[in-house]
């Protein structure tokens, strides 16, 4: 951008910091981090004496005292004597939860209405269409109340599953109770289980796992790595002989039933949902307002996620698929090995950045109660203990932490697919 | 055999195509009915439209827009379901303007004009900005029009001479234009006719105008702040000529900033000691409905895209240490949700700033939300930088331009068309994002539903509330995103 010239032959001039090309740019720089500097150094110094005089020296310690409130959903145990860091890692797990499950629901969703919206049917593209631009168009803040609203008002409330001619019924063959405080769905439970190990001991990070589950997710996943190496066994046999043996049986096998027989051993049944006094016991309980938020989440980035996808599979060129046909691909393979991966180098990128705004977006859970981390941490931890500043930077760093990584998987994915242009 | 041949001597006429393949059947075979499976889906589709029309609209028309509360609508409605349109009958001046003072109080005047004067004047100076197909008169013509209907609805002999006389001049206008059709005046603006000053001059002076209008107070604050700008003109221009354009630059912004530092105040004040001209204030408390989310989505929306730019630039550029400024914050804020910057605003700015001050919780609000989008707006920005050929860039070079020139001619107008939906999207996000303030306790629609339910008059009305509030989203936000595919095509030069 800067021209080239031949260097003075004179001294060095003062003037030459704003009228020498070569020099310019360092002066520009200087002076902006100068003008940086003074600016962060005022807002630190305003800070600090406005601290001293409110008598609040920053200090981290108030997160090991007791927190002295309740969090109703969680997904690891926890009291209201624990301290103020443990509610947060609470609300940390419960973001990550609601992130991790609106994202999937959001893909499929997204993923089908946005194959919908190209297709030839009119009345379900325009469908389509107007389901996109509804939940576009409207704040998502909205969408949450919206979907709570739905919950609470609508559905029954779990006395209406009493006596002798119920007004409401449990749903899946007397299974699942959906009431307008939560959805009880069935859970797994292990009669004769090997328990739980306890790591981090008494600490605010301790947490539990269940060594069944462990068991039986690392016998299943040997299965399928036993499955997988007969399946290479088959293709090198096809590959040598031209014969393929007929494997399916052998590698269902070693995937089904070590699972049945260890799932037998522990003594697995599903533990139902019951009415109990004046509520259901039993089962796990998914809250109103976690699953507000979830439908709210996802059909709102769904939209967002339709869009995409419909822009990424426009833009892979029509001369791709004829070229396709013309090799004689089938209309199936031609979808799966040219059309596809294609799309996806166009999808991907947006896709992850709005798994991003999902996330970010959970945090508007405090509308609804749901205590993710905003609102454990940056909710009812700052007003009981006052401490704006300390509570907010861990708040902001923690989504600062989640979104960077995000970030960085994407680029690393964006590096691996982009096209290697010479 | 005969060798003659009998052969058609002239054509016959075309037929029409078959029924099954014109019209509305055909229409539908093609595009409802071709295939087993398209067929399940749209007789699948037809009978969900059903099942939720049926439901929707009788709830939707219930003869309820009278009711005075809850309890009226269900005696109304008699048992069957409905909707109680009576809460948006009586509350939808509440939901518009929040508590703006309407007079109800002892010893207030209605002040609601002056929000809908913002919002008119606010169309007037984005018009020139947005639309080129409205003439220069016709701008002047609405200018002057609203201008005089707000100063003939005020009373006050004096007020209504002013709007009388502004009312004429609109009227000449208007009359002006209609006499003279456009070719002819094409041909004298050719030929070096007088014009009337172009209304953007009106776009400039409306960013000082409207939080006059909106919070009140004396004139003179605004003039001051707007003469901070005429006298960085001015000294720019002048040193300019005598030291160049950098350190024109640097003299203007200097004397700019030491007249809002240090003068502005006493210039004020000493003018409002001499003619006292002013509104009576309106604290932001008071602020509220979808004015509130307006004037926060305007002010982030106005001032993110200049702030955005300036910022796509240092990212792009080749100073280092301002590059990873650049970077730094624009990475920060969008890794942060907007709730914790509102959080911010509501209980740290005051922190940061000098002892004593305490300013105003929306000013905080538009400073975090501005920031926000400004960072967002900054990666749009950037990825239009992006998509331009490196030809242009050395085109730019090639032709001698400096750095801001070649920006300002060459790389800007093209990197901004490509971004066009992009910024579009974020001004809608924007716009959708200022329902957070609720959650900090500002009673924008969605806080003053919750305020309205809190009439015992009201409690338990839900739907209604809600669907008015996303009702009105929706035609702010789906208009914008139609605005933008009409400037996308306006600005289309490629030959597709």
């Amino acid at each position: 951008m800067t021209t080239m010239t031949d260097p003075h032959q004179g001294s060095f001039r003062l003037s030459m910091l704003i009228y020498d090309s070569r020099y310019r740019s360092m002066t520009i720089q200087i002076v902006a981090l100068i003008g940086f500097l003074t600016l962060i150094g005022w807002l630190i110094s305003n800070t600090a004496q406005n601290l001293i005089t409110l008598g609040k020296e920053p200090s981290f310690g108030f997160m090991l005292e007791p927190a002295g409130y309740d969090i109703n959903q969680r997904l690891l145990d926890y009291d209201s004597q624990d301290s103020h860091l443990r509610a947060a890692l609470i609300g940390l797990l419960n973001t990550l939860l609601v992130a991790v499950m609106g994202c999937l629901a959001a893909t499929v969703i997204g993923v089908v209405v946005g194959v919908l919206r190209l297709s030839k049917n009119w009345i379900v593209s325009r469908l389509m269409a107007v389901y996109v631009e509804g939940f576009r168009n409207v704040p998502v803040l909205l969408w949450i109340v919206f979907a709570m609203a739905i919950l609470i008002e609508t559905l029954p409330p779990p006395n209406a599953f009493r006596g002798e001619n119920p007004e409401a019924t449990m749903k899946l063959g007397e299974t699942v109770a959906v009431t307008n405080r939560g959805i009880y769905i069935p859970e797994p439970l292990f009669s004769r289980g090997i328990g739980d190990a306890h790591v981090f001991g008494d600490t605010s990070l301790r947490f539990d796992v269940s060594l069944d589950l462990i068991a039986l997710a690392s016998v299943f996943i040997a299965g399928l790595l036993i499955s997988g190496l007969i399946n290479r066994r088959a293709n090198a046999t096809q590959n040598a002989t031209g014969v393929r043996p007929t494997v399916w049986y052998w590698r269902l096998a070693v995937v089904v039933l070590p699972t049945a027989i260890l799932l037998w051993v522990l003594g697995c049944h599903m533990g139902y949902p019951e009415l109990k006094g004046f509520n259901f016991k039993g089962g796990t309980h998914m809250r109103n307002s976690l699953i507000a938020l979830w439908a709210a989440l996802s059909l709102y980035t769904a939209a967002f996620i339709a869009e995409i996808v419909r822009a990424g599979i426009l833009a892979v060129s029509k001369g791709q698929t004829e070229a396709a046909n013309a090799l004689g691909i089938r209309p199936n393979k031609t979808m799966s090995l040219v059309v596809l991966p294609q799309a996806l180098r166009v999808i991907i990128p947006p896709l992850i950045s709005n798994y991003l705004n999902l996330t970010k977006n959970s945090s508007l859970a405090i509308a609804v109660g749901y205590m993710d981390i905003t609102g454990t941490l940056g909710g009812i931890t700052l007003n009981q203990t006052g401490r704006e500043l300390e509570t907010l930077l861990m708040l902001m760093l923690c989504y600062l932490i989640i979104s960077l990584t995000i970030s960085g998987v994407m680029n690393w994915y964006n590096e691996s697919v982009k096209l290697k242009e010479r | 055999m005969s060798d003659l041949s009998y052969v058609r001597a002239e054509m016959l006429p075309e037929k029409a195509p078959p029924v099954s393949t014109s019209g509305a059947v055909g229409w539908a075979r093609e595009n409802l009915f071709n295939g087993v499976g398209n067929s399940i889906l749209t007789i699948l589709s037809l009978f969900m439209v059903y099942l939720v029309l049926s439901a929707l609209l009788p709830w939707v028309f219930s003869p309820t827009w009278n009711a005075a509360s809850l309890n009226d609508c269900r005696t109304i409605l008699a048992g069957h379901e409905g909707a109680c349109w009576g809460v948006i009958n009586e509350r939808w001046p509440q939901l518009l303007f929040g508590f703006y003072p309407n007079g109800s109080e002892e010893g207030t005047v209605d002040q609601r004009w002056r929000p809908i004067l913002t919002f008119v004047l606010l169309f007037v100076a984005v018009i020139p900005v947005l639309f080129n197909m409205i003439s220069r008169r016709m701008n002047w013509v609405l200018l002057l029009g609203a201008l005089g209907i707000a100063f003939v609805t005020r009373g006050g002999v004096l007020t209504m001479i002013i709007g009388v006389a502004l009312l004429a001049g609109a009227a000449y206008v208007a009359f002006q234009l209609f006499n003279t059709n456009k070719v002819d005046r094409a041909e004298e603006i050719a030929s070096g006719a007088k014009r009337l000053p172009n209304p953007l001059i009106f776009s400039a002076v409306f960013p000082f105008l409207a939080p006059w209008l909106l919070w009140g107070g004396s004139i003179w604050g605004p003039i001051g702040a707007l003469f901070g700008f005429v006298i960085g003109a001015l000294v720019f221009r002048a040193v300019t000529a005598v030291a160049g354009s950098l350190m024109g630059i640097i003299a203007a912004v200097l004397s700019a900033v030491i007249w809002w530092l240090f003068l502005m105040g006493g210039f004020a004040w000493a003018m409002e000691s001499i003619i006292s001209l002013g509104l009576e204030p309106v604290e932001s408390r008071k602020f509220g409905g979808f004015m509130l989310s307006i004037t926060i989505g305007v002010v982030a929306i106005g001032c993110s895209l200049p702030i955005g730019i300036v910022l796509a630039l240092g990212r792009q550029s080749d100073l280092m240490i301002v590059k990873s400024l650049c970077v730094g914050f624009i990475e920060f804020i969008r890794g942060v949700p907007l709730i914790t910057l509102l959080f911010v605003a509501s209980t740290l700015l005051n922190i940061f700033m000098p002892p004593g001050s305490n300013f105003d919780i929306i000013v905080r609000v538009l400073i975090m939300v501005t920031l926000f989008a400004s960072a967002y707006m900054a990666e749009v920005v950037r990825g239009g930088l992006a998509a331009l050929p490196k030809g242009q860039y050395e085109a730019a070079d090639a032709l001698g331009l400096d750095y801001w020139k070649a920006q300002r001619l060459i790389i800007m107008p093209q990197a901004l068309k490509i971004s066009i939906p992009g910024i579009v999207s974020t001004f809608i996000g924007v716009f959708k994002d200022t329902t957070l303030v609720s959650i900090i306790g500002l009673l924008d629609p969605l806080g003053l539903s919750n305020a309205i339910r809190a009439d015992a008059n009201w409690n338990g009305v839900v739907w209604e509330l809600y669907g008015f509030i996303a009702l009105m989203f929706f035609v702010f936000c789906f208009s914008m995103s139609r605005y933008s595919m009409y400037l996308e095509r306006k600005l289309r030069t490629d030959h597709h």
